[in-house]
């Protein structure tokens, strides 16, 4: 079985690196991100050499509650606000020493995000970022064939964001139900 | 060996029918010996979409054994192909190519929808990316459903295709009247497949409810 990767020495060579401690990720500007990638692959403490896995990930702007209790001894209710944004996420596995995996993400804003392509450091993220270009709508530059991959070419839209409208195709059916109910009552379809 | 009774047209009682036998002599139709040796020899495409996929290839191990039913030889090309059997999820992208391979077989040709998806959409129904049914766009003449259907179920939808081919009229059948069929190959547009389904082929069902203003609204797609 592969072993956990230290991240401390990534922090200490790019202090611009952040470490999210609750999801366990490295969180890499987006100008760095091929830096600091090619010198994960490189580094003789690291040496991650493999690159598994490439997703893309959608938030909307979004509230959160937290209560927290005061210096009094009662609880207080906290709103977080988190902002819209996009993410990219690498998982990282070393072959050479066995460890991994490392998780690594650039993270972007959501109106017209751009990421850096690590496809000139690990080749199997071509093809997973094209997937993320087409189904979220990412911008990869540097990539050497940006092309939708599953959907068709003439396609509009980018099915997995959290704000994509799929088209009104109701047709009417005998036992409607879920959303295809939603459907019905949409289309004032009386039945 | 009995050749039963296909040719309520022609005036052979069975005792003569018998008495002929008897001497050596078969009275039968000309349909009935092309749909005899047609229904042995079923030759499938090589083609498969999804996991319905796999349990076709099993029906064609040793196990199950298509060949006993007399369609043995898969067919890389469709050019010699007789049956497609559309074996699992369409997405609206393999659909143009799935009509446009249709068109390429030559006459006669069946097709067997095989799997829910198939058939209807299954799961994805109501997703973007997946055709509601290949019978849309191309004749289809068994349904087998499953999700995915058994070995044993792919056999028995040869065997129901069989029967269907045994009472085929080699004078009126349209894969014998009408030349090579082909159909049109739908077109990629920004949202989905243009036409959505052909009419020709396929109609979506009407509400026997709505009232009778309310019809062409439903009908229009979005």
């Amino acid at each position: 079985m592969s072993e956990p990767v230290n991240h401390k020495p990534v922090l200490q060579r790019f202090p611009e690196v952040e470490w999210n401690e609750a999801f366990g990720t490295l969180i890499v500007p987006v100008a760095k991100s091929s830096e600091v990638a090619t010198w994960l692959r490189d580094d003789e403490s690291f040496r991650l050499d493999y690159c598994s896995n490439v997703t893309g990930i959608d938030y909307l702007d979004r509230e959160f509650k937290e209560k927290v209790k005061n210096e009094e001894g009662k609880t207080e209710t906290i709103v977080h606000k988190d902002p819209a944004r996009m993410e990219v996420v690498y998982h990282l596995y070393s072959m050479e020493k066995r460890t991994g995996p490392l998780v690594m993400k650039q993270r972007l804003g959501r109106e017209k995000p751009e990421a850096q392509s690590l496809t000139a450091v690990w080749r199997s993220c071509e093809l997973q970022e094209r997937e993320i270009f087409d189904l979220y709508g990412i911008h990869f530059i540097g990539h050497p064939d940006q092309r939708r991959i599953l959907m068709w070419d003439e396609f509009e839209g980018h099915p997995m964001r959290k704000d994509y409208v799929e088209p009104f195709d109701y047709e009417w059916e005998p036992t409607p139900h879920d959303e295809i109910l939603e459907k019905h009552q949409k289309g004032k379809v009386i039945f | 060996m009995t050749i039963p009774n296909t040719s309520p047209s022609v005036e052979l009682g069975d005792t003569t029918r018998a008495e002929l036998e008897r001497a050596g002599v078969i009275v039968s139709k000309v349909d009935f010996l092309y749909n005899w040796a047609r229904g042995g020899s079923v030759w499938p495409l090589t083609f498969g979409l999804a996991c319905c996929a796999i349990e076709m290839i099993a029906s064609a191990t040793s196990r199950f054994d298509i060949s006993r039913f007399g369609s043995e030889v898969f067919r890389p090309s469709p050019r010699q192909a007789d049956l497609m059997i559309v074996s699992g999820t369409v997405t609206k992208k393999m659909a143009p190519q799935v009509v446009r391979i249709y068109n390429q077989m030559p006459e006669p040709k069946w097709v067997i929808a095989m799997g829910a998806c198939a058939i209807s959409g299954g799961p994805f129904k109501q997703g973007y990316n997946v055709l509601k049914g290949i019978d849309r766009y191309i004749p289809v003449d068994v349904y087998l459903p499953g999700c995915p259907p058994r070995p044993e179920a792919v056999l028995q939808s040869l065997n129901y295709l069989q029967v269907k081919i045994r009472s085929q009229d080699i004078k009126s059948d349209p894969a014998f009247t009408e030349g090579r069929r082909q159909y049109p190959v739908p077109k990629f547009t920004g949202t989905d497949l243009e036409p959505p389904y052909n009419p020709d082929v396929w109609q979506p069902p009407v509400n026997p409810n709505a009232p009778a203003e309310e019809e062409p609204q439903e009908e229009a797609p979005a």
